[in-house]
């Protein structure tokens, strides 16, 4: 293993991933050093869900490897490194708020958890209804749960997957402000988006996904956030 | 060495794990009673139907001999209706990508919900019990630590089994239809020893003898399908 992939946060090796024949994802490979915060662009159905999920660890690659941290993902010392905010909530509607919490809490084996909990509902402005249901909740109480969630065991990578959609202002505020957060402790983020200019300008580096190949993977320069088309002008396809 | 996968590791932290899981899933159920309700007002249909097909009071159907395969028969049915929203469960908000992601072992996110399962069907199990003896003018006060036994070995059987194909159905459109149709073939053998030692005590004879080998196998039967889980649940829920 290279000494640039020993320091990697993220390694990713020859990843293929075949739904039948199709290959959904063709040989990609690339390194997020720690501290960066990785855009991964690309259309709808380029893969980015599909690599995302083999990052988490919820899907094997057919062929390739990734490792975090220099290890698999799916030991569970790795699982215990990272966040995963995905397209659902990912939340229980018949438990309250505090119980969600309180139950990933105890599968990450987070310390002092109450006291946690707490932080996490007071920066996402939900103390007030700790106890409540979550099917009780609005839309948007509901995402800063979410956030609050991803967030509880303070992970070293944080994976996203469209995070900013569906969001109303006010989650994404929060959301916003816990990133922020995250990249200033020098914590890893790597987030799948539409938002390019929100991403372009959060980002410090960027990945480009089409058609299951990776296409341009790299640092994030000035032009991409001055011409958010010129990505994809001047690497994906008309 | 890094704990991965379904190993047990640290008994302690691991029984925990289990513990989070099955009460999380317990919690739940008791809030929306989804599958209580639907799987004990079945069981209790199921004995009721029986009952007019048989007719208990009829001196001449022989309905000791018969009692233990209608107990079996409506617990099975009604287990297939808890054990179906196992999973399913999860399915709701993506909660199920969330476990997988935490840093639990797939076979204590498994044995969580087992659990779970095997306390829910137990406790219907046992108050159907109950109403069975009273329909079928069956004693079971007589073999009733005995009759237990089977009850919850009989039980482990068709939980360990049924939560597992609970996991392999649960991204299927026709889940509903395809457990059952899975999971009654593997139950065959647990099946026929509870149906065996179910009517040997409700007819008064206690184990021992001929009978103790259906108990051996009953028992075998869990232990080996809950060892083989341990290793295939991983596959089952990630590929």
């Amino acid at each position: 293993m290279s000494r640039a992939a020993l320091d990697a946060a993220l390694e990713i090796r020859g990843v293929w991933k075949y739904y039948g024949d199709f290959p959904a994802l063709r040989d990609i490979a690339f390194n997020v050093m720690p501290g960066s915060t990785l855009a991964l662009l690309g259309r709808n159905g380029a893969g980015k869900t599909t690599l995302l999920r083999i990052v988490a660890g919820l899907s094997k690659p057919s062929r390739g490897s990734v490792t975090i941290h220099g290890a698999n993902v799916r030991e569970e010392s790795t699982r215990r490194r990272i966040g995963v905010l995905g397209h659902g909530i990912s939340l229980y509607d018949e438990l309250s708020a505090f119980e969600n919490l309180r139950l990933f809490a105890r599968l990450y084996g987070v310390a002092n958890p109450a006291r946690r909990i707490d932080e996490m509902l007071e920066r996402t402005d939900l103390k007030r209804v700790r106890d409540g249901l979550v099917r009780e909740f609005s839309r948007g109480m509901r995402q800063r749960l979410a956030v609050a969630r991803v967030f509880l065991h303070d992970p070293e990578v944080l994976l996203l997957d469209e995070p900013f959609t569906a969001l109303d202002d006010r989650a994404i505020a929060v959301l916003q402000a816990l990133l922020d957060d995250m990249h200033r402790r020098g914590r890893t983020i790597v987030m799948s988006t539409h938002q390019l200019r929100e991403a372009l300008e959060a980002a410090t580096h960027v990945a480009m996904i089409q058609r299951g190949q990776i296409v341009y993977a790299g640092e994030r320069r000035q032009e991409m956030i001055d011409d958010t088309g010129w990505l994809y002008r001047t690497y994906g396809e008309n | 060495m890094e704990r991965t996968k379904g190993q047990v590791g640290d008994l302690p932290h691991y029984l925990r794990q289990v513990l989070t899981i099955a009460a999380k899933d317990l919690r739940a159920e008791i809030r929306t009673r989804e599958a209580l309700n639907a799987s004990f007002a079945f069981m209790l249909v199921i004995l009721v139907l029986f009952s007019f097909a048989f007719d208990p009071g009829n001196s001449d159907v022989n309905i000791q001999a018969i009692a233990g395969g209608l107990l079996w028969l409506a617990y099975s049915f009604a287990a297939a209706l808890t054990l179906n929203r196992s999973f399913a469960r999860e399915l709701q908000n993506d909660c199920l990508d969330a476990l997988l992601a935490s840093p639990i072992p797939a076979s204590a996110l498994f044995f969580g919900k087992t659990l779970a399962n095997f306390a829910l069907l137990l406790a219907m199990e046992i108050v159907s019990l109950g109403v069975f003896a009273v329909l079928y003018n069956v004693r079971i006060q007589a073999q009733i630590w005995a009759l237990l036994l089977v009850i919850v070995l009989g039980t482990w059987a068709m939980t360990v089994m049924g939560t597992m194909f609970s996991a392999l159905t649960v991204n299927l459109r026709l889940r509903e239809l395809m457990l059952p149709v899975m999971l009654y073939p593997f139950l065959v053998v647990p099946l026929s020893a509870a149906i065996t030692l179910t009517s040997d005590l409700l007819n008064g004879i206690p184990l021992g003898g001929d009978n103790i080998l259906w108990l051996k196998v009953l028992a075998g039967f869990d232990v080996i399908f809950s060892s083989l889980v341990v290793i295939l649940i991983d596959t089952v829920l990630v590929g």
